[in-house]
Order: C-alpha cells, then sequence, then structure tokens
C-alpha cells in the first residue's frame, strides 16, 4: 500500500474522532454552564473547555474573552482553527479524496455528506440548534466509524484507520486528564461537596463514560476512580489502556502481514506493559500530573514512530 | 445541413424509408411509453449518476450539478456487422499507427520512402527527439488509442481524429452502462447487447502484457495521475480501482539506480509499467519542462534504460497531429500492405499549392483547421464564417498555407435523442478505445457516443453542450 494512502487514511480518521471529541468537549461544557453558579463553582468553563480542546493560544490571537460565544465559534465552526468540527470534517474528507480508491464507497459517502452538510451550518445558530448541531456531529462520527467496521475489507488499510482512532483517543483522554487532573487529586475532595460532583460528572461525560462508570464500580463517583476508569480500565473504550491494547493489536497485524517489527511496536507494547503493570494508587503517589504528561510525550513519540516507519 | 443527415434510427433524413431493422425493437418500444416516462427515467439516471459518480460532482469544489456531463437514455445501436467493420478498421488503424512510431523513433524508413514530408516530422513539436533510437518494450507506442470517428451515411464511416496521448472518457462509457442496465433491463432483455464491462481486465492485461523483458516476476502496475485538481481525475480513481492497481502521484514515486520504486507502507517498491495520464511535457522535470511538480525527476533515465515502460510511450503526440493525419491512408499503406480500412475525412493540406488553390477558391464551403490547434482555437467554418471572417483567413491562408488543412463540413448522423420537445435526433460520433499489448489488440465492443444536444449542431464536445449516450453493440 502507497505510504500517502496510508497517511491519509490514518488522518481522517484522527480528524474524524478529533470532531467527535470536540463534539463532546462542547456538550459536556453546555450541560456544566446551564447548573447554578453554586454548583459549576463560578469558574469560567469556557476557558476550561478550551483549554481540554488545546490550541489556546490561537484562540487568544483571534478573540478577546473566552465566553460561549467565542469559544463556540472558535471549536465549532471557525475554519482558522485546524480542530475545529468544521476544519475537522474538511480535513479528513480531503484526506478521503485523494485515497478514493482504498475506502469503501460507504466511508466515502459518509464523509462527502458529512462535509456537504457542514456548510449549512454556522455560528449564527441558537443554543437549541447548536445542540443538535452537536448530536449531528458525534451521529456523523459514528456511522463513519460503523463504516469502516461494517465495510473495510480486514486488510493494512483497515488497521491503518484504527491506529489513527486510537491513537487519537488515546491523546483526548490525556489531554482532559492534563488540564482537569487537579479535580481528581485526594486533597480536592470534600465530604458531601456537591461542586465537585459536577466536574467529575463533566469529565465523564466528555469521554461519554457517565453510565459506564455506574456499571463498572457501583460506586458514587470518586476522584480516584474517575482516574482508574480513564487511565487503567480496559474495559473504558476511552482508556488509556484500551488505545494502547487497539494500538498494539493493530501493529501486531501490520508488522504479522508485512513480515517486520519496528521501533511503533517496541513503543506501543512499552507502554501496555507499563499500563497494565500499574495501579492507580501507585500513580497517584508519584504524582498523576507527571503520569499524564509522560504519557502524552509517549504518546507523541508513537506517532511520529508510526509515521516514520509507514506513512513516509 | 442537419435534415439531409442520415439518421441511424430512421435512415434518410426525410425519414420516409422507415425504421432501420437494428432499431426495429427500440423504435416500438420508445413508441410504447408514456410521455412523462423519459423524464422519469432521465431523473432517475441523474441521482445515480450523482450517487456512483458522486466524486466527479464535487471535485470542481464550486458544486455539484454542472459538473455531471449530460447523459442521454436513449442509446445508440450498432450491428454486429458495422461493428466487425469498424473493428478490422481500428485494429489494422492503430497497428499502423504503432508501426509508424517504431519507424520515426528508428529507422525513418516512411520519411526515406517519401510517405511523409521529413521537415512534418522533425519541426514537430510533439515529435521527442529525447526517444529516438531508445528501445521501447514489445516496441508498442499507443497501448490506449482513443479513435473518433463520424458517421455519414449508412456504410460511410470516417476517422475524425486519432487520440493517440492520453484519451480520455473510457470511464463514461462503463458508467453508462451501468446506469442503463440499472432503468432498463427490458431493453436488455429484447436486444443481445455485447458487454463492455470487462474493459478494465482488457486494459490490465495489456498493460501487465508490456512490461519491460527484464521483468522475470508478476509485473508491478501503476495509474499515474497529475492528482485530484485533474478534471479526469474521477476516471483516473476509477480505473485504478477497477483495475486493482495503485492511483500513484509524482511523489509516492521516486527513481534510484535508473530504476522506479514506489513509497509503500512496506518500504520502496519497483514498479514497472506505468499507465501515465500526465502529458510527455510534465513527465520528468530533468529532461522536459524544468517546472513541472507533476513529474518524477529522474523517469526519463529509467525508461531509456528500459527498466519501465510507459503507457502510453513518450513522444505519441505526432502521430494524433492534424497535418500527420492527412497521411494516414498513406501510412497504413506503407506498414500493412493494405488499403485503410477505415476513410480519413477527405483533406486537403493547403501547404501543396493545387490543394491551396482549391480551398482558397471554395472556402465558404470548407472547415479550416490550424495543424497544431486544438478545441476549436484558429478554425473557420466556411458556411458559418462571415465575409470579414473569410477574408481575414484567405490573408492567413497565402501567408502560412503549411499552417493550415481543410475539409468538408460533414453532415454527422443523427440518433434519436430524448430532449425538451421529446425524442428528436441528434448529431453523435463515437470514440471506441483501442488496447495494443504484446500479446493481441483487444477492444471492447462499443465506445463512448457523444451526442450535440442543440438542435443542428455539430459540436459534440461536453463543454459546448455535447452529451454522451451509451453504445449498444447488438451481438446477433
Amino acid at each position: 500500500m502507497l505510504s500517502r494512502t496510508a497517511d491519509s487514511l490514518f488522518w481522517l480518521s484522527r480528524y474524524s474522532e478529533r470532531a467527535d471529541f470536540v463534539a463532546r468537549i462542547l456538550d459536556a461544557t453546555l450541560r456544566l454552564t446551564t447548573l447554578p453558579q453554586s454548583y459549576s463553582g463560578g469558574r469560567n468553563e469556557w476557558e476550561s473547555a478550551l483549554a481540554s480542546a488545546g490550541n489556546v493560544e490561537l484562540f487568544r490571537s483571534l478573540y478577546s474573552v473566552a465566553n460561549e460565544d467565542t469559544v463556540r465559534d472558535f471549536l465549532a465552526f471557525n475554519p482558522r482553527n485546524p480542530s475545529s468540527i468544521r476544519s475537522c470534517i474538511e480535513t479528513a474528507r480531503e484526506n478521503a479524496r485523494s485515497v478514493r480508491t482504498a475506502l469503501t464507497s460507504e466511508m466515502w459517502d459518509d464523509l462527502n455528506c458529512a462535509w456537504l452538510e457542514m456548510k449549512k451550518y454556522d455560528n449564527d445558530i441558537s443554543q437549541e440548534e447548536f445542540a443538535r448541531f452537536l448530536d449531528w456531529v458525534k451521529r456523523v462520527v459514528l456511522t463513519i466509524d460503523g463504516s469502516a467496521y461494517r465495510t473495510m475489507l480486514r486488510n493494512d488499510a483497515y488497521w491503518f484507520t484504527r491506529l489513527g482512532s486510537a491513537i487519537e483517543r488515546a491523546d483526548n483522554t490525556a489531554r482532559i486528564l492534563d488540564v482537569k487532573y487537579y479535580l481528581l487529586l485526594p486533597e480536592t475532595e470534600r465530604v458531601g461537596g456537591s461542586l465537585d460532583y459536577f466536574q467529575w460528572t463533566t469529565i465523564l461525560r466528555e469521554v461519554s463514560a457517565l453510565t459506564a462508570y455506574h456499571w463498572v464500580y457501583r460506586e458514587s463517583v470518586k476522584p480516584w476512580l474517575v482516574a482508574d476508569l480513564l487511565i487503567l480500565n480496559r474495559q473504558m473504550p476511552r482508556s488509556f489502556a484500551n488505545c494502547y491494547e487497539i494500538l498494539v493489536r493493530y501493529l501486531d497485524l501490520i508488522a504479522d502481514a508485512y513480515g517486520r517489527r519496528g521501533p511503533s511496536q517496541r513503543i506501543a507494547t512499552g507502554m501496555r506493559a507499563r499500563l497494565s503493570s500499574s495501579s492507580i494508587d501507585e500513580i497517584f503517589s508519584r504524582g498523576l500530573h507527571e503520569f499524564v504528561t509522560e504519557f502524552i510525550d509517549e504518546n507523541n513519540r508513537l506517532g511520529l514512530a508510526i509515521a516514520e516507519q509507514y506513512l513516509s | 445541413m442537419a435534415g439531409a443527415a442520415f439518421d441511424e434510427m430512421n435512415g434518410s433524413g426525410s425519414g420516409t424509408d422507415g425504421v432501420r431493422p437494428p432499431y426495429e425493437a427500440l423504435s416500438a418500444w420508445l413508441k410504447q411509453q408514456p410521455p412523462e416516462f423519459f423524464n422519469t427515467r432521465r431523473s432517475q439516471a441523474e441521482l445515480f449518476f450523482r450517487r456512483i459518480g458522486i466524486t466527479f460532482a464535487v471535485y470542481g469544489e464550486n458544486e455539484t450539478s454542472e459538473r455531471l456531463i449530460p447523459f442521454d437514455i436513449i442509446p445508440r445501436l450498432l450491428t454486429k456487422a458495422e461493428w466487425s467493420f469498424l473493428e478490422r478498421g481500428l485494429k489494422q488503424r492503430v497497428a499502423a499507427l504503432n508501426a509508424f512510431l517504431k519507424d520515426i523513433y528508428g529507422p525513418q524508413e516512411c520519411i526515406r520512402a517519401g510517405i511523409i514530408p521529413a521537415d512534418l516530422v522533425y519541426r514537430n513539436p510533439h515529435y521527442r527527439l529525447e526517444v529516438k533510437d531508445i528501445p521501447i518494450p514489445h516496441d508498442i507506442y499507443v497501448h490506449v488509442a482513443g479513435i473518433d470517428i463520424v458517421r455519414v451515411g449508412p456504410n460511410e464511416f470516417y476517422v475524425l481524429e486519432d487520440n493517440a496521448r492520453t484519451p480520455s472518457g473510457v470511464s463514461y462509457m462503463l458508467e453508462n452502462r451501468e446506469v442503463m442496465m440499472r432503468l432498463f433491463p427490458e431493453l436488455f432483455a429484447r436486444h443481445h447487447v455485447a458487454p463492455v464491462e470487462n474493459y478494465p481486465d482488457a486494459l490490465l492485461a495489456t498493460l501487465r502484457s508490456v512490461a519491460p523483458e527484464s521483468v522475470a516476476r508478476d509485473p508491478v502496475v501503476a495509474l499515474l495521475t497529475p492528482g485530484r485538481y485533474n478534471s479526469a481525475f474521477y476516471e483516473h480513481s476509477f480505473l485504478a480501482d477497477k483495475l486493482g492497481v495503485e492511483l500513484v502521484e509524482a511523489s509516492d514515486l521516486f527513481v534510484k539506480d535508473e530504476r522506479v520504486y514506489m513509497r509503500t507502507t512496506q518500504g520502496p517498491t519497483r514498479v514497472d509499467v506505468i499507465y501515465r495520464r500526465i502529458d510527455d511535457d510534465f513527465l520528468d522535470p530533468l529532461v522536459f519542462r524544468p517546472d513541472s511538480i507533476l513529474g518524477v525527476p529522474g523517469i526519463m533515465g529509467a525508461y531509456r534504460a528500459g527498466n519501465v515502460t510507459l503507457a502510453n510511450a513518450v513522444g505519441t503526440g505526432i502521430s494524433d497531429d492534424k497535418a500527420v493525419y492527412t497521411y494516414m491512408p498513406e501510412i497504413v499503406r506503407f506498414f500493412t500492405g493494405e488499403d485503410a480500412i477505415l476513410k480519413n475525412v477527405p483533406t486537403w493540406r493547403c501547404r501543396e499549392p493545387e490543394a491551396l488553390s482549391h480551398v482558397l477558391a471554395h472556402l465558404s464551403e470548407l472547415v479550416v483547421k490550424e495543424v497544431n490547434g486544438s478545441g476549436g482555437y484558429g478554425m473557420l467554418v466556411g458556411p458559418h464564417a462571415s465575409k470579414r471572417e473569410l477574408d481575414e483567413f484567405t490573408r492567413k491562408l497565402k501567408h502560412n498555407p503549411e499552417n493550415f488543412i481543410a475539409q468538408p463540413t460533414l453532415s454527422l448522423s443523427t440518433c434519436p435523442t430524448f430532449v425538451a420537445s421529446g425524442v428528436a435526433p441528434r448529431h453523435v460520433d463515437l470514440r471506441p478505445f483501442v488496447l495494443s499489448g504484446a500479446d493481441e489488440i483487444r477492444i471492447v465492443p462499443g465506445g463512448l457516443t457523444r451526442v450535440a444536444l442543440k438542435e443542428g449542431s455539430l459540436v459534440v464536445n461536453s463543454s459546448q453542450g455535447g452529451g454522451t449516450k451509451d453504445t449498444w453493440v447488438l451481438d446477433g
């Protein structure tokens, strides 16, 4: 398979995953801001949404204040933000178009229709319409992912799309933890404090894990368990552990098919081993933030290794 | 003009001699359909095209519908006998084209024998000295040819143009059939239509057969496109998909030690045959246009070393030149030893004094074309020209006669076509695709029929209101 084709498949999956992530952040933030001030703690939740989605500097250069209107515009619609939902859908479709033959017609249809549909949306819509827009984005990504799962041949083309999704997911989850880790530290826990409860549930919503949490732990929301779910729990689709299960699995399939292993296999296997031998207590005692920062660096290193080994 | 044209369904223009036999079933069927039927089917066809061909609809970036080439739902029919005649003529003509190219890039016997003037070759912008005396794998130059044919009577066909560089349109031939089979299964049940869907297989077999002799393993074929901003990109990706070969852009290829490789996820992979859909000029910035970013530096080195086959070969442009075209009857006779089965449109070469005086005397009846012009530029249509235009061309012809050829205005045949006023005759041409491999010449029965949708118009180009039709070769 052409390196350029693999590159496009990898990135179209990354960008479609990112569109979903940004939509979830916006969705969770909207929900948090509808709570009375005493629940949300009076923080500027829009600042925090911005920090989770990344690219704060670019935002500052384009807008003077962070409020619902500007953050909504920046994260959902602004073409100058390469990670806005609009840009993500455009980039995903642009990548798809250049490798049309490597996609199934269903996948192309989904991406192309999403791109055509996206033209209809702009920031002049009401809050209600915006909520429907976010639902639409999440559905589109589900459809694209579903088409890939249901229609693609199980060969390297499919494997590279899975790598793109998994590495992006791992990065997205890590970014949320990077911004909000302090909410999960034991010292911020207050008995009966309702304030943080809503922050924790917001984190869970951002990774669509609120229901999952209850099924897994059968407990009220505890910060260390939130961290455990997002980092170490392999059942949780967006956890570090599960993302690395997926990365190792597909990198192994590629290595078997090509008859050669390389740096990406080593990095992914190393990270998976580290995640499976860690406990959440150890991570807390050694420093949650340090752990997350290291993870982000290592995940980036894996991205570079994949690019070096296969995509160029 | 249009009144006198031969109608492929009704015979002569007056329509009095009744429906021609091959069209009987179609004609009866057309009469049975209620008036709104065609409209419904046409919008269904458009919908199908949007779906299967949605990509070419959106490539222009500035939106959908105008990018679809109009499709006419009434098929154009050819009998088996008509087709076998065309097929024999096409094979002969393309074989002659290949022999001619081999000769002018080799011993040049046809020049010495006086078949074609030397200056027409040497001074031709499409003659590539870079490939003179370079051995070409299996001596085949034009692997894919699109020969434009017009019809003026029951048994009268003329070749209008030989497209020997990178002819396009075959994706329409295939997609048109696909749509017709979905829309009119009952019509296919009443006709025995020879299939065209094996074209990609035939193309792949052709390309594989011409791999360099030194390639011992299964040859690796790739399709080289200028990229997704090219207007024919849809066809490139469509064909690569049907062929099951990589669709490569220049940046996917590189040359090392005079060998061509593509960058793949498994490292560099040797490429043996490149079906290139970019022009000679852009192929290799080291040899041709240095500003080309569509090309692969060093690819000509690999080509000269015989390590890669380019299809079509470099330098085939000379054989679709209008001045060289006029010599095709002589070229066919010289290289095949037979008279040309398919006639050229009678052409006066204004470089010859006698021809020139005939042309000047009959200017208002003729079409005058510049030999290196294309797309209708520098062209005079005598019957439609003003006094001033005629005077201007008289001056041009006297000043620089070798730059022009002249032809009679042909009355192209018409076919029933669904237009705003109902089913009406419209002028058509035909582009069959001829594949030359090391083993054989392959032609799938049919081709692309282009139709001038405007009443009386003879211009079938899509840029000027032309559309396409499915072409049915009736098998028995």
